[in-house]
């Protein structure tokens, strides 16, 4: 089992945010989270993104309680990406370097240009200013930062939201290519109907508990 | 020497402080109480630090003049804690202090200034005031990136960045701009200002040419100051915005 929720919640100042969460995720899983806005469907991926700790219960990933581990490296493996990312720095170059930059190692170009191309920008784009680019772009370009360096998992928080069918297309084809080629999870949560349809595993929070799906 | 403020002169200069009630009275400002709590406080803690210096000047002993000097710093690091979200007050302690005493004995090595308390006192309270504002501006500057750019820093430690790679530009920010008010300062000095220690030099009779090398010195003396205050700050000081999960804190 890659990743074990046990009875995980959250309360704060007396409010339960989440509360009795119980996950089992295998390695490669492709899941999706549905739920009304302000049901904790974002607190639960931020558990598991260890931008938050539980208040109870236990998460464990590969077997290992994740309050043991190291977060940096931790977060290295589980990535979260989040709906309207900000961008970092001046340029697209900024961004696909900084995975680069905070594990003291040289910007790889070829690789940031074979991202792009991949998610249908060419390398000119590299030394684009941010501010000129459009909602979709934006999002993409997030994207890739989460992606450069193959994460296990991928926890996506409405990535595609707001976008137009062709970059939800995009989107959804990167993503699609981490599953099937490199085996990384996805954790995913959606209001878009057609990939609540396509889904291959739901599950429905609902006032912070699991109404179907997971284990009981 | 033609300075010739006596006690009676004192008393004249004094009626002007009238016009300011007068302005704040007729124009309904609501300062009038303020403003004479401010000049009272001022008169009498002016006076006490003049019998005390004067004392301390004459006892010419190191130990009382370094025990002034700590006080100093202590005073300094406590009210440019008050600006910081943080309420650290080791880590104001730690940038003042080490600011100050690292100037202090740059200044002392150099031999532009002696171990005598007529001297150290006075430059104490320039740097130690100096390093208190860069210090101040620094935490503010800092409480405010962490506001303004919380969701960015949370995006990098997504990514698995570590604490600072997280917070770089704020930390870049916040030294530059608590080093702000003394690089404006330097640039401008003698065409806009005639600042404190050389007027003062000028007024006691002393040729303006020797003037200004003090003021030069002064000048080295802030911008170093506040440049090693500001670094410490933030570099102490940012951690304190994580837990020790490597968590942003929420502020509130």
């Amino acid at each position: 089992m890659q990743f074990e929720l046990n009875d995980v919640g959250i309360t704060r100042e007396n409010k339960v945010i989440i509360s009795n969460i119980n996950l089992a995720i295998t390695k490669g899983d492709y899941l999706t989270i549905i739920g009304p806005s302000g049901s904790g469907k974002s607190t639960i991926l931020k558990v598991m993104a260890s931008l938050t700790d539980p208040t109870s219960g236990l998460i464990k990933y590969n077997g290992q309680n994740i309050l043991t581990l190291n977060p940096i490296n931790y977060r290295r493996e589980v990535s979260y990406c989040v709906q309207q990312p900000t961008l970092f720095g001046d340029t697209v170059r900024d961004n696909l370097a900084f995975p680069f930059q905070i594990r003291k190692i040289k910007f790889d170009v070829t690789k940031a240009e074979t991202l792009l191309q991949e998610a249908h920008m060419d390398a000119s784009y590299l030394d684009h200013p941010i501010e000129n680019l459009s909602g979709g772009e934006r999002q993409r370009i997030a994207l890739l930062r989460n992606i450069i360096f193959k994460p296990q998992v991928l926890l996506l928080d409405e990535v595609t939201t707001g976008l137009d069918y062709e970059n939800k297309a995009i989107i959804h084809n990167l993503i699609q290519q981490m599953n099937v080629d490199h085996q990384t999870t996805i954790i995913q949560i959606t209001h878009d109907e057609t990939e609540i349809t396509q889904a291959k595993q739901i599950i429905e929070v609902n006032d912070g508990h699991l109404v179907t799906g997971g284990h009981a | 020497m033609g300075i010739a403020v006596n006690n009676q002169s004192l008393f004249y200069v004094a009626l002007l402080v009238l016009i300011a009630l007068f302005i704040a009275w007729r124009e309904k400002l609501g300062l009038d109480r303020d403003m004479i709590i401010a000049i009272i406080r001022a008169v009498i803690q002016l006076v006490i630090v003049g019998y005390v210096l004067r004392y301390i000047i004459q006892l010419d002993q190191l130990w009382v003049t370094l025990i002034i000097a700590t006080l100093i710093i202590f005073n300094a690091s406590y009210n440019a804690m008050k600006r910081s979200a943080l309420k650290s007050f080791k880590i104001s302690l730690a940038a003042i202090g080490i600011g100050t005493i690292i100037t202090l004995s740059g200044l002392i090595l150099a031999g532009a200034i002696k171990l005598v308390p007529f001297q150290i006192i006075p430059i104490t309270g320039m740097i130690a005031s100096n390093a208190m504002i860069a210090v101040g501006l620094c935490f503010k500057t800092m409480d405010q990136a962490f506001k303004d750019q919380r969701q960015q820093v949370i995006e990098k430690l997504t990514l698995g960045a570590d604490l600072k790679d997280a917070t770089l530009p704020i930390i870049r920010m916040s030294i530059k701009t608590a080093m702000q008010p003394t690089i404006d300062g330097a640039k401008t000095v003698g065409i806009v200002s005639l600042p404190g220690m050389m007027s003062g030099l000028i007024f006691a009779g002393i040729d303006p040419v020797r003037a200004i090398k003090y003021q030069i010195m002064v000048t080295f003396m802030l911008i170093s100051t506040a440049s090693i205050a500001s670094f410490i700050a933030a570099y102490l000081g940012y951690r304190k915005y994580f837990n020790t999960r490597k968590q942003l804190k929420s502020m509130n």
